[in-house]
């Protein structure tokens, strides 16, 4: 990574994944990318759920450019959908969602609203000769989870090749991750702002994509006020199964659509 | 072969009066690498299997090798193993360490032959791999008296010392209970479920309830299918279509190519001898197509 982005005219983007509400998280992101110089910002959707106060991002990311584009989240509360379509099959999985979506679709006000149904569900970027594309879920599905232990090499080819891509970025999967083709291409996963890695840290995660000869790719953490965003949830009487992921870094829900090697990593 | 009715088997539709699923893509690809033998005789399998059905036989290292030569040209996403009981191939062992090098991995095990020695061996497969490996194993009840009419007498004890094995190599089973445990379809139910799996020592405990088919054995466990319960006339919307799993996956028998991995007794559910020959549309027309679509039944992990 340094050495690409020791070249001249290197080109800098930073990618943040699922916010979730976590307005803190995202502002120190911002202000870590600015630091790094990032010559633009995208946010890949999900910019609500499992956090409080919903409508306090949308101000943050649009003062500081942050370029964005819809994920499942924002398809369903633009559309005034009964669900997050957040596509979990297990029972308690859902029964989660339903939570943080019926509290997001309650507080997100109409006006922020109808701004996502005007955002794109898909960008396309050409930076230094590479067409890269950002999707939210993958490319051919806003809520399909790209996890790292079963997105393997020919599958994420073919997608590639499918979307004429030489890059993706995405993100709905909450866990950072990133796969070298033997092509050349690349696929990242940008992680989340929202909650942290189910790795037992505090802090939460977002990408750096640096375009030069090579491509370097680093997943930064960033430490914010976790302990007001805990209190802030409870004041909101969000369940407490999520407020103890904020503490504590390890997932409580949203577990069972993990693949085998993903949740062995976590606690629960 | 061809003339074989199996028991429980929907006759062979007229066409024209059944909805298509489009071909999507190939995303899961599945081998009936111990055909329809097994060492168990469960009273609700869809396909029957037994020690003694030969419907479909066990498949060899080279023919599971050239699918999975195949299958990476397609951009294959995930691969699994089923029977029958797959342990029961003497290759098993090399074919999910040689698919493990391409792509993650399920096996559908009824639990039986997992010996400390074996578990350890997956564990080193699994450890050795950047994509995963789950095991998923079937039991149908938390007690012998649930599950030991189903599944067999004394199996509950054989499958409880298989979960146990895999989770002292340090592999965390999914398990699967089908609703012929009248509790595992209820909240309640899965949340007593869950707790046994605690009780007996997984920290994580993973289920998956999957809905019967009322085909194979089963249709003479508690009844067939009636002729209502069909997609007869229906119209899918394109959401409908890619929920089904059929429109991207395939099986790979030793008799060919199906469909998907329900309809191994149905030979117009056989679409080719090489998954090329069988990325094309494919005509709901039996019962179990049905289930599926009615209940949102998939058969991956």
């Amino acid at each position: 990574m340094p050495d690409v982005e020791a070249e001249r005219g290197a080109v800098r983007l930073a990618f943040f994944g699922g916010v979730y509400s976590n307005t803190r998280a995202l502002a120190a992101a911002i202000d870590d990318a600015r630091k790094w110089g990032a010559d633009a910002m995208y946010a890949l959707g999900d910019f609500g759920a499992f956090g409080p106060h919903p409508d306090r991002v949308f101000p943050v990311l649009l003062d500081s450019g942050v370029e964005a584009i819809q994920g499942n989240y924002e398809e369903s509360l633009s559309t005034d959908a009964a669900d997050c379509r957040c596509g979990y099959t297990d029972p308690r999985d859902n029964h989660f969602a339903q939570i943080s979506y019926d509290y997001t679709a309650e507080k997100t006000s109409a006006d922020w609203k109808r701004w996502m149904a005007t955002l794109p569900k898909t960008r396309r970027l050409e930076v230094k000769g590479r067409k890269v594309l950002l999707v939210h879920g993958s490319p051919r599905k806003i809520n399909e989870f790209l996890w790292e232990s079963t997105s393997p090499v020919a599958f994420l080819e073919r997608l590639l090749a499918d979307h004429g891509a030489d890059v993706i970025v995405c993100t709905h999967t909450g866990l950072h991750w990133k796969r070298r083709l033997p092509s050349g291409k690349l696929v990242v996963n940008s992680g989340a702002l929202g909650r942290p890695a189910n790795d037992g840290g505090t802090n939460v995660w977002y990408a750096r994509l640096a375009f030069g000869r090579e491509i370097g790719v680093e997943f930064v953490p960033v430490a914010y006020d976790h302990e007001a965003m805990a209190r802030e949830m409870e004041e909101e009487k969000l369940p407490e199964e999520f407020v103890s992921t904020i503490r504590t870094g390890w997932w409580t829900t949203c577990l069972e659509i993990l693949p085998a090697k993903e949740r062995d990593r976590g606690r629960y | 072969m061809e003339s074989r009715t199996p028991v429980g088997s929907t006759p062979a539709p007229p066409t024209g009066i059944y909805p298509f699923v489009p071909f999507v893509s190939l995303d899961t690809l599945w081998f009936q690498v111990a055909g329809t033998i097994c060492n168990l005789k469960c009273t609700h399998c869809f396909i029957s299997c037994s020690p003694a059905n030969h419907s479909h036989e066990m498949l060899t290292l080279n023919q599971v090798q050239a699918r999975l030569r195949e299958a990476a040209v397609l951009g294959v996403r995930e691969y699994y193993f089923t029977g029958g009981e797959p342990f029961l191939h003497p290759d098993l062992l090399a074919m999910i360490e040689e698919t493990l090098r391409q792509g993650p991995v399920g096996v559908l095990t009824n639990g039986l032959l997992l010996t400390p020695e074996r578990c350890r061996r997956l564990k080193t497969l699994s450890d050795e791999s950047e994509y995963s490996l789950d095991i998923r194993i079937s039991i149908d009840g938390y007690t012998a008296e649930v599950n030991d009419p189903i599944r067999g007498a004394g199996t509950f004890d054989k499958i409880l010392t298989g979960i146990r094995n895999l989770a002292e190599a340090g592999l965390n089973p999914v398990v699967t209970v089908t609703e012929a445990c009248a509790d595992a379809a209820s909240a309640e139910g899965r949340a007593r479920f869950l707790a046994w799996m605690r009780a007996i020592g997984l920290s994580r405990p993973r289920v998956k309830v999957l809905s019967l088919f009322r085909i194979g054995a089963e249709a003479n466990r508690l009844r067939a299918y009636e002729s209502w319960e069909s997609l007869r006339g229906r119209h899918l919307t394109e959401e409908e279509s890619e929920k089904l799993q059929c429109s991207s996956c395939r099986m790979v028998t030793s008799r060919g190519v199906y469909v998907c991995p329900i309809l191994l007794d149905e030979p117009k559910a056989r679409m080719g001898e090489t998954l090329a020959e069988t990325l094309r549309p494919f005509e709901l027309g039996y019962s179990a197509c049905f289930t599926c679509h009615e209940y949102g039944v998939t058969c991956r992990t």
